[in-house]
């Protein structure tokens, strides 16, 4: 029978575990000169050293290791005074040199933290995920598989190498065991994940590009019967590659592994493969004991023994956490929680922040992005930042306030400024949008409104005020909408004796 | 006692994908006995106060500028390779149907 994720959590509890891998955003490979360029034609970023051609030596990328022990300094980590590269050997094509550089015994970062927030039904709750070690290493390269029904590599009939990628600087952040997350864990996962990636940004030490590979994870899950103490087998899924997915993956493998316990069946410890359509995981090769990976240490890389000046001098540099940095704005703004939520989620928090900065209100900022521009994405399908920049929002609501434009104007403008019409000033020049802020011109529309609807004019004028509403509509509708709502109902009421 | 074990050379050879018969098995797990047992006399050695050596020079911390330096044209990498297709190398069949 199979068991959904409720039924599951009331037998068993989940443990979970993971690992993320980030490229670093260095100009330059890890241990040789290539580019890094993401995307570029096969083959094209590749030496004799990331070849692993006989007699090429390689030497570490200095940047490398600074943003790694940066990566662990922001995760509480104790920096190694000693460590060294080893070698991972394993045949596989992804790797021309029939190792991959690593770390084994003795990363560089080890023994740090990360605190995650998540929503509860019991209200926000802070869960610590330990950290075990944060280690360099390269990327491996990138392979098709060729024939076979499905692309997969079972069943293939020959696979096509392209190692511009192999020899990119890896750093792999590995947690401990995280227990007691209960029903919480696909999202205390997510968290995870999110703050890492947030994390790494404000460090500027990647492009943390889940789409496109430079931010990978893949979850560890067991599950142990309820109150047995008993630490389940576990699965371990790959190809994990949204944050929403990582959230998915995690309640699927739930859900499979106490399917299969209920029905007797062993969980058997594996590599598995998410499937983005589905949600579902399937497997992958099994995995190789570490002992087959015969770990010896780099004979061709001297040790890294980072300098307690040095590790104080990059702990100097650390910026704020964000999650500091959302709180600080929140207060600043006073932000109600769900709308802070919706800002984090939309991932729209920097580009509110630069417009406040620019000298914009910050709850007009907020909806100026989360509302018409944020709609506009949508309806186009990209980035909401991708269509205005800080700078034209601050500015179409500068003149907002200044009583140049009107909302709806300044939706208009907006639109232009998407089309490609140009700045919002020659937008509004172009297209002719000026608030009718002449008093004599407001009062001519005004009297030709009062003449088309005498008998309403009549009603207002013996008190009752909101007849006034068909009035001011009328004249909106006459000025074709540049005029300022709040000045013709002035006018209006004055003029028939009411104000 | 024996430095390797035919087990040891049977579960190398699995991991390297290559195909060994009986008598090559018996064969290799012998030759690389006698040259196991020839490198442990060198840990005899030295005392347990002796660190392992992965390094022979007494350097740390050799780095490299983050700068990119040109790279090989595809055509020259690719110029050692067996097989190649669509600039990319090209390698047989990985795993097998059924692993
Ligand atoms: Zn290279």
């Amino acid at each position: 029978m199979a068991l959904n994720f409720d039924q599951a959590l009331e037998k068993y509890e989940p443990t979970l575990g993971l690992e993320v891998h980030v490229e670093l955003n260095t100009h330059s490979k890890m241990f040789c000169g290539c580019a890094t360029e993401f995307g570029a034609e096969p083959n094209t970023q590749t030496c004799p050293v990331c070849l692993g051609l006989p007699g090429a030596l390689p030497a570490v990328n200095g940047k490398a290791i600074e943003s790694t022990i940066l990566i662990g300094l922001a995760l509480n980590c104790s920096i190694a005074p000693y460590s060294r590269f080893a070698r991972k050997n394993y045949f596989y094509p992804d790797m021309p040199k029939n190792f991959q550089t690593s770390q084994y015994d003795e990363p560089i970062c080890i023994n740090g933290y990360l605190d995650v927030e998540i929503d509860t039904e019991e209200g926000k709750k802070t869960f610590r995920v330990e950290i075990e070690r944060v280690h360099m290493e390269e990327d491996t390269g990138k392979s098709l598989h060729v024939g076979g029904s499905t692309g997969r590599i079972h069943g293939a009939e020959y696979s096509l190498l392209d190692y511009n990628r192999a020899g990119i600087p890896l750093v792999e952040i590995v947690t401990k065991m995280i227990p007691g997350t209960d029903k919480y864990a696909p999202q205390v996962a997510r968290a995870y994940v999110t703050e890492l990636r947030d994390i790494l940004r404000s460090l500027g030490v990647s492009d943390v590009k889940m789409e496109q590979g430079s931010l990978r994870c893949d979850a560890n899950v067991s599950l142990s019967p309820r109150g047995s103490g008993i630490l389940g087998t576990r699965s371990e899924t790959k190809n994990v590659n949204s944050l929403r997915s990582v959230e998915r993956a995690i309640f699927g493998e739930i859900e499979r592994q106490a399917t299969r316990l209920e029905s007797g069946e062993r969980i058997i410890q594996e590599t598995r493969h998410f499937l983005e359509e589905s949600g579902l995981t399937r497997a992958g090769r099994s995995k190789e004991q570490a002992e087959d990976y015969r770990y010896f240490p780099e004979p061709d890389l001297v040790p890294v023994t980072p300098s307690a000046e040095w590790v104080e001098e990059l702990r100097a540099t650390l910026p704020e956490k964000p999650s500091t940095r959302r709180k600080r704005l929140q207060e600043a703004w006073a932000v109600p929680d769900k709308e802070m939520t919706s800002l984090i989620n939309a991932e729209l928090l920097d580009v509110v922040e630069e417009t406040v900065n620019l000298g914009a209100d910050p709850s007009k900022a907020r909806s100026w992005w989360l509302g018409e521009i944020s709609r506009l994405a949508n309806e186009k399908d990209v980035s909401a930042t991708s269509l205005v920049t800080a700078s034209q929002v601050a500015e179409i609501i500068a003149l907002i306030s200044s009583g140049e434009l009107t909302d709806k104007l300044a939706r208009q403008v907006v639109e232009g400024v998407v089309n490609g019409e140009g700045t919002p000033r020659e937008v509004i020049d172009a297209r002719g949008l000026k608030v009718v802020s002449d008093d004599s011109a407001l009062m001519a529309a005004i009297e030709s409104a009062i003449a088309a609807q005498p008998d309403t004019a009549e009603r207002v004028r013996g008190g009752n005020i909101p007849a006034a509403g068909a009035l001011i509509g009328a004249v909106m509708k006459a000025t074709g909408g540049q005029a300022d709502a709040a000045k013709v109902r002035e006018l209006l009421l004055k003029h028939l004796g009411q104000a | 006692m024996a430095a390797i074990s035919r087990e040891e050379v049977a579960n190398l050879a699995r991991l390297a994908r290559i195909e060994m018969t009986d008598v090559e098995l018996d064969h290799l797990a012998t030759e690389m006995d006698v040259i196991l047992g020839a490198v442990a006399r060198v840990q005899e050695v030295a005392g347990a106060e002796v660190p392992p050596t992965s390094h022979p020079l007494p350097l740390t911390n050799v780095f490299r500028a983050d700068v990119v330096t040109p790279s090989l044209t595809p055509e020259e990498a690719l110029s050692g390779a067996p097989a190649k297709a669509d600039q990319r190398f090209k390698v047989p069949q990985i795993l097998g149907d059924a692993e």
